[in-house]
């Protein structure tokens, strides 16, 4: 049954990829199109285009972009419920371990650690980010002439109103978003 | 019960929101959500919506569904975890579903594009903002180790791109190592009468 074989297909995707993203697309393209060949390459492609374009998490995408393509809303449903199952086992089970053992001294210590640890993985995805936000073209790195003066003033803009108001972030995104869409439109005046 | 089922509500309203504005990676909905979660409604502390990310990060699956899982169960327990869990999910779900009906006409499109990169533009903002305020929260104390493990961990995880999980379970070694040093060294002091 083709549900089942989604929900199998993803259900190995979410138990096997750690580390999130980009970590994934491999695991998720041996499944999908070297396996199964639900998708061509050049589709499987336009899934990472797409994820990049709209939100959500790429593995999430993959799933529904895959199920919707094979079998419809229900193959989408059924490949996303896959692709989160494996997370709702372990991570559950993490968090009961947490809650029970977060007060012992060593598990305190090891947190101590950890939480600077991912500020700092945090801020090294901020960076790469904020580059490709401000490089017209992410393949030929750096050079004046290769930055995106307009991404470079929203950043501004927004970083600023963040720090004085606390405005919610998803203001800040639908405003860049707006000005964006303003830009292209006397751009084509 | 009632009151159970308003914050299950409030946590659905919540989780559906930072996932539909998720640009970009699994990061991004961290400064979402703790902005959300640690300032807005203060469920979560500053402290233990770090601890979440790193189990989040360290275990198996998508990084925002994980995160968004692990704060309802903080929240509203194992229910808490589900609702968090199918409004992480829904948004995705709804819109490329959508998008894989019409998928050439949407990625062929200047305007998209234009709105996508303008929003780059963003998300950037939002997490080095959260990204300063995180920091500035960890190193707080003068702790001259806190500072030199977050910049340690950013320089192997920028320039070096070692794995993240890589990162985050040798932090967690060292941190054992250093709590079983010092319980020797504690436990050392009262051999002495």
């Amino acid at each position: 049954m083709i549900y089942l074989e989604l929900f199998w297909s993803f259900f190995q995707v979410g138990l096997f990829s750690f580390g999130g993203g980009y970590a994934a697309l491999p695991l998720i393209k041996a499944r999908i199109v070297d396996m199964h060949g639900w998708l061509t390459l050049a589709e499987f492609t336009d899934v990472v285009t797409i994820s990049q374009m709209t939100p959500g998490p790429i593995g999430i995408n993959a799933a529904t972009f895959v199920g919707a393509r094979i079998a419809g809303i229900s193959g989408s449903i059924a490949a996303t419920a896959g692709c989160v199952a494996p997370s709702f086992i372990v991570v559950l089970t993490l968090a009961y371990l947490y809650n029970k053992y977060n007060k012992l001294e060593i598990i305190q210590i090891v947190l101590k650690w950890l939480r600077p640890a991912i500020v700092g993985l945090i801020a090294a995805a901020g960076l790469a980010i904020m580059l490709q936000a401000f490089l017209k073209d992410t393949a030929t790195l750096y050079g004046l002439w290769n930055i995106d003066i307009f991404s470079v003033v929203l950043f501004a803009a927004g970083f600023l109103v963040l720090a004085k108001w606390k405005t919610s972030p998803v203001y800040i995104m639908l405003g860049s978003g707006l000005a964006g869409l303003i830009a292209y439109l006397i751009q084509l005046v | 019960m009632a009151k159970d089922s308003k914050i299950l509500v409030k946590l659905f309203k919540a989780t559906f929101t930072l996932s539909a504005f998720t640009f970009g990676g699994g990061y991004v909905i961290v400064p979402l959500m703790r902005k959300r979660f640690v300032e807005d409604n203060r469920w979560i502390g500053e402290d233990e919506m770090l601890d979440i990310v790193a189990i989040a990060q360290s275990a198996p699956g998508v990084i925002a569904v994980n995160t968004g899982l692990l704060a309802g169960y903080r929240i509203a327990g194992v229910a808490g975890a589900f609702v968090a869990t199918l409004a992480t999910v829904l948004p995705p779900l709804i819109i490329i579903s959508a998008i894989a009906m019409f998928y050439a006409a949407f990625i062929g499109n200047a305007a998209v594009s234009a709105v996508m990169k303008a929003m780059q533009a963003g998300v950037a903002a939002v997490i080095i903002d959260a990204v300063i305020k995180m920091g500035r929260s960890t190193v707080k104390g003068k702790d001259f180790k806190d500072a030199a493990i977050m910049a340690g961990c950013f320089a192997l995880s920028y320039f070096l791109s070692i794995n993240v999980v890589a990162i985050i379970l040798s932090c967690a070694v060292l941190g054992a190592v250093n709590a079983l040093i010092r319980a020797k060294k504690a436990g050392g002091r009262n051999d002495i009468p």
